[in-house]
């Protein structure tokens, strides 16, 4: 049993350099067959001008995460419990709870997760920027794109209609398309997949927002395209100096995009470390098995890596640890214990082989000492 | 007709090399959907998705055929198994023509060259038992001789293999829907190898599925080409995925074959600019390799107006590099081979800088990952039992590039 | 998190796929499974119950009147009838007959014309539809205009005319009369259906392994275009009841011996007069009644057939 982290109950501004900082996030859906935890206990942050890479396969979570920082998840079914919702929580989902500690996402101080909803749609598209997969359904078919981006801006500042145009055919401009005085009179579906996914780019920084969350920006798009996309994203915050998250299941991206990375696994956390530390030198196994079933460079001719199984079913997942059942090194702890990543030291992995398991006697195997890398 | 190859025939074919048995030639092959425009509905244009396309397939060997969305790949794929009428060219397995054919015949050879789908949900009817899903083709294809008329062979047959695809035999009576993504495309590939094939066109059969997913069926994809002796068109926008599957590698764009080698030429020494640009592209995960990318400006033009001459110049870099030299506007390059069967179509394959397309496609990189095992002592008894013969760590690595 | 909630992890096997959670029904066939679907399915176990209360009546229903329910009896009063106070269960008509007599006889005639029009409705409309919606091309084009103009015909004048040309009354001439007008939305809903299904890929799959044409369209396609179309099927029933007793009301329905729901109703028009509430009313509730179990168990065998819908 995980006794609750009470560190994370301190002060709201415990780094002060952090601009977000998501913790012990829950969210819960209750759904008819019953209660799926799509995220269970996620904590990261990210510092003003900094990049951080979310990645994961399908289904760990990684969007939602996303979304509940927006607040875009309608309650009900969706739960995440915070300070000010105790009461109205169902009581499977707190069941399910248990003595765990209220999630918190704090935007410079303040928590989204309790803001009023005026306030949190200022922080929406202003502060914190969204770009989605789809660029054709995030865009409204019957307006123009120049509309679109100037009602954008005219939402959230104060501007003259003429100002909140010329803005829009400025930050078209910004984001690498010829010719914006026309492109902002043209339509949704006269653009092409990768110029509606730079006007989506532009849209997010037409307010200039102090974050920027990325869903798999380029997943829909062909790789000279993605090409494209992934330099102008990095260009525009290397030169506003927005930070960035980015979501995706490409670990090719994320080696070339970001900085930092969190992987994520069954709605947890189970790895985070800067980028080098993580692809080189992985620590958790699981991440240690998307590496290596990647069909990359030099794996001709050899069998790839699987990682046997799948995904635990989200209405009943295994005791211990999320990824044991799988897990090629699981040894006794991890099939009663859950490690959790807040008690890792330092909190970089959650697996018993680095840490030991309360009460439990078993010695970890030893292991690859922290460093050696995984590509020779 | 060779009846029940059986797994235990397969003398293990080694990739293919020049010289070996051509399986399936394509010569000229066109595509072309007709546009109609206006209140008369009249044929104003075509789009032109497959446009004069020839190469080989010997038999044994994994074809990789990489491309753009919209490049004409997949296209290719179901018109050469006969799944859309062709407008115009030839092709043919083993000698026999394909496009000739029709009524019985057609259908006996449709037993010949199958087809594993991208999509493992629109793929398996949802409305079909899984003994049914795979025994349709049996029924169809019933004889005298092989009796899959009756019941209790074809059963019997589809119990076959779903086992030779990793799933268990009881699970027959079962819906797609009772499946994960990873498991309907080993029904779907279970379906095409049950007619006991010579060729599969392999359509995306991994983009759906999430990477460790896919290296599972990657894995089963080769082991069922030796066990069956079988030979791939593999078709993917998955750089990575295709150099390590295929021997040969052809790349398309807007229609036309731009470059065809054996895959260890092509990655390393791309002869047409735009494979240069589509290498450099690709991001790695290895966060050592910098590549030196070129970044392709502009969008692909529609097949329905290809611009003239060269089907790239509106996008090609080497082209603006050599200061836009009208052939590329006006002629149509041929496709020719740049030494040792190594083809290319472009005017100016000879002018590519070495050291752009070396820093393009990281030929420098580090060496591949080798990964030591992680524990000393392992428990006793392992949790779970890989796969028979998927050790959970490759063995040491062998240096690629 | 207590974990005394949380089921054991599931143990290790040698499959290779050993997490897989989406495991084991017992096998039973296909009719079994959807019959086991239905059950489960609350509002349509009603209907089915309604349903077949109505099919009783139909067959067995003089059996518990056993007089002739066009017979007039002397004893029963004239224009004003008997309430449903005086002559349980549903009191008697200005004419000396028993409205459960009307309700009980009414319900063979009404059920036959309902189950009938759908049967030659769903025949005509789903081959044509299908034939469309597979081949596409001249042969849609030819249905869809064929099916355009049938459409554009002034239905309710057609039946008046019809009735009274063909049928004088006669049950056989009214039923393909309804039949054969009402298949056309049927059939649009068909095309649809198929012009979208041909295009997926478990279609294209069917037709590399070599099966025929006639059979795509019907044993690969059809299953999956099945909900719809029983759903219009049922709606098709309690439209044909409908429409018949709409038709008697004009007198352009079935002959004055021949009793159905409809013109039970239709003879109680002098109720708005006389002011006998129960003269409408049973005949009115049948017909209602019929109409929504039918609903019921259309919407019922849609689920039930679908096998993704298993709880």
């Amino acid at each position: 049993m995980t006794a609750p982290i009470v560190a994370a109950q301190a002060a709201p501004s415990s780094s002060p350099q952090a601009l977000l900082e998501v913790r012990d996030l829950r969210t819960y859906f209750k759904v008819m067959d019953g209660v799926v935890r799509a995220v269970d206990g996620v904590s990261f942050s990210i510092n003003r001008g900094e990049t951080l890479g979310i990645v994961g396969e399908s289904g760990c979570g990684k969007s939602v995460t996303a979304l509940s920082i927006m607040r875009l998840h309608d309650t009900p079914p969706t739960w995440i419990p915070t300070d000010a919702n105790q009461a109205d929580l169902p009581d499977d989902v707190k069941a399910l709870l248990g003595d765990a500690p209220s999630s918190r996402i704090l935007f410079e101080g303040r928590d989204l997760l309790t803001l009023p909803g005026e306030q949190m749609r200022a922080v929406r598209g202003n502060e914190i920027a969204m770009i989605f997969q789809e660029p054709m359904t995030s865009l409204n078919p019957v307006f123009t794109v120049g509309n679109q981006i100037a009602e954008a801006v005219m939402l959230h500042q104060r501007m003259s209609k003429k100002d909140a145009w010329d803005k829009a055919i400025e930050s078209i401009r910004a984001v690498g398309i010829n010719n914006p005085e026309r492109r902002v009179r043209q339509y949704p579906h006269e653009l092409s997949g990768g110029m509606r996914q730079r006007v989506m780019i532009a849209m997010a920084l037409s307010c200039d927002p102090k974050l920027i969350i990325a869903d798999e920006p380029t997943t829909a798009l062909d790789v000279t395209i993605q090409a494209q996309i992934l330099e102008l994203i990095r260009e525009v915050q290397d030169r506003t100096g927005a930070a960035l998250m980015l979501i995706t299941h490409d670990l090719g991206v994320v080696a070339e995009t970001v900085h930092d990375v969190v992987v994520m696994y069954a709605g947890r956390v189970v790895e985070t470390g800067t980028v080098d530390d993580v692809l080189l030198a992985p620590k958790h196994p699981y991440t240690e098995g998307l590496l290596t079933s990647i069909p990359s460079r030099g794996m001709k001719g050899q069998r790839l890596n699987v990682i046997t199984g799948t995904v635990p079913n989200p209405f009943n997942m295994p005791a211990g640890c999320n990824f044991a059942p799988r897990c090629p090194y699981a040894f006794e702890p991890c099939s009663e214990h859950d490690p959790r990543i807040e008690d890792a030291d330092p909190q970089d992995v959650a697996c018993w082989l680095y840490s030991r398991a309360p009460g439990s006697s078993a010695t970890p195997p030893r292991v690859r000492p922290r460093g050696a890398e995984v590509r020779a | 007709m060779t009846e029940q190859r059986g797994p235990d025939t397969g003398a293990s074919t080694t990739p293919a090399t020049g010289g070996a048995e051509v399986l399936v030639r394509v010569e000229n092959l066109k595509k072309y959907y007709p546009i109609y425009g206006g209140v008369l509905r009249r044929h104003v244009g075509d789009v032109k998705a497959v446009d004069d396309v020839s190469f080989e397939v010997r038999r044994g060997e994994v074809f990789g055929l990489v491309g753009e969305s919209g490049c004409g790949k997949s296209t290719l794929g179901k018109t050469l198994i006969r799944l859309q009428p062709e407008t115009d060219g030839r092709a043919s397995i083993s000698g026999e023509e394909i496009f000739e054919k029709s009524g019985e015949e057609l259908k006996r050879l449709r037993r010949r060259m199958q087809i594993i789908f991208q999509d493992p949900v629109g793929s398996l009817n949802p409305r079909m038992p899984i003994s049914d899903i795979i025994g349709e083709g049996l029924v169809a294809q019933a004889t005298k001789e092989n009796g899959w008329a009756s019941r209790k062979i074809r059963d019997s047959r589809v119990e076959d293999y779903l086992e030779a695809v990793g799933l268990r035999r009881d699970y027959t009576r079962r819906y797609p829907h009772e499946f994960s993504g990873g498991q309907r495309q080993r029904i779907g590939i279970a379906r095409a190898l049950a007619l006991d094939p010579e060729f599969v066109v392999c359509d995306e059969p991994v983009s759906a599925l999430d990477v460790s997913i896919q290296s599972q069926i990657l894995n089963l994809l080769l082991d069922l080409r030796r066990e069956f002796n079988l030979t791939y068109l593999f078709i993917a926008h998955n750089l990575s995925v295709v150099q390590y599957i295929s021997d040969r590698v052809g790349v398309m764009y807007l229609g036309n074959l731009v470059e065809a080698a054996d895959v260890q030429s092509l990655y390393t020494r791309p002869r047409h600019p735009y494979s240069v640009a589509l290498l450099s592209a690709v991001p790695d995960p290895d966060p050592r390799v910098r590549k030196k990318r070129i970044v392709l400006t502009g969008d692909v033009p529609s097949p329905a107006a290809p611009p003239p001459g060269c089907r790239f110049q509106t996008r090609c870099w080497l082209r603006e590099r050599l200061g836009n030299p009208e052939n590329c506007e006006t002629e149509i390059p041929v496709w020719r081979d740049m030494g040792a069967g190594h083809m290319a179509a472009c005017h100016w394959s000879e002018e590519l800088p070495d050291d752009v397309v070396g820093q393009a496609v990281a030929r420098e990189a580090p060496p591949a990952p080798v990964l030591k095992p992680r524990v000393n002592e392992r428990p006793a008894t392992p949790p779970t039992s890989p796969q028979p013969g998927d050790s959970p760590l490759p063995g040491p690595g062998t240096v690629g590039g | 998190m207590s974990e005394s909630t949380l089921p054991a992890r599931p143990a290790a096997t040698p499959d290779p796929e050993s997490a897989d959670y989406e495991v084991a029904l017992e096998s039973l066939n296909q009719w079994q499974l959807a019959w086991r679907r239905f059950r489960r399915h609350k509002m349509a176990m009603v209907g089915l119950f309604i349903f077949a209360v109505m099919v009783f009546l139909a067959v067995f229903g003089p059996v518990f009147w056993p007089y002739d329910p066009l017979s007039l009896r002397s004893d029963l009063p004239g224009p004003q009838g008997l309430s449903p106070l005086d002559l349980p269960p549903m009191g008697s008509d200005g004419a000396g007959r028993s409205v459960w007599s009307l309700v009980s006889n009414g319900a063979r005639l009404s059920l036959i014309i309902g189950m009938s029009t759908m049967a030659i409705a769903v025949t005509i409309g789903v081959s044509v539809g299908a034939a469309a919606g597979f081949f596409g091309g001249r042969v849609d084009g030819f249905l869809m205009r064929f099916v355009d103009l049938m459409l554009t015909i002034p239905f309710l004048f057609i039946v008046l005319v019809a009735a009274r040309f063909f049928g004088a009354g006669e049950l056989l001439p009214l039923i393909l009369i309804f039949g054969l007008l009402s298949w056309p939305g049927l059939a649009r809903l068909v095309r649809a259906l198929y012009l979208s299904l041909r295009e997926q890929e478990f279609v294209q799959a069917a037709k590399a392994v070599g099966v025929g044409n006639v059979r795509i369209a019907f044993r690969h396609i059809l299953p999956n275009a099945i909900g719809p179309i029983v759903v219009s099927a049922t709606l098709l029933v309690a439209n044909a009841i409908i429409l018949e007793a709409f038709v008697s009301f004009l007198n352009f329905g079935l002959k004055a011996q021949d009793i159905s729901w409809g013109n039970a109703l239709a003879r109680s028009q002098q109720t708005i007069a006389v002011g006998n509430w129960w003269w409408p009313f049973f005949p009115g509730m049948a017909i209602a009644l019929t109409v929504i179990a039918i609903n019921f168990i259309g919407d019922g065998l849609r689920d039930a057939l679908d096998p993704r819908s298993r709880e």
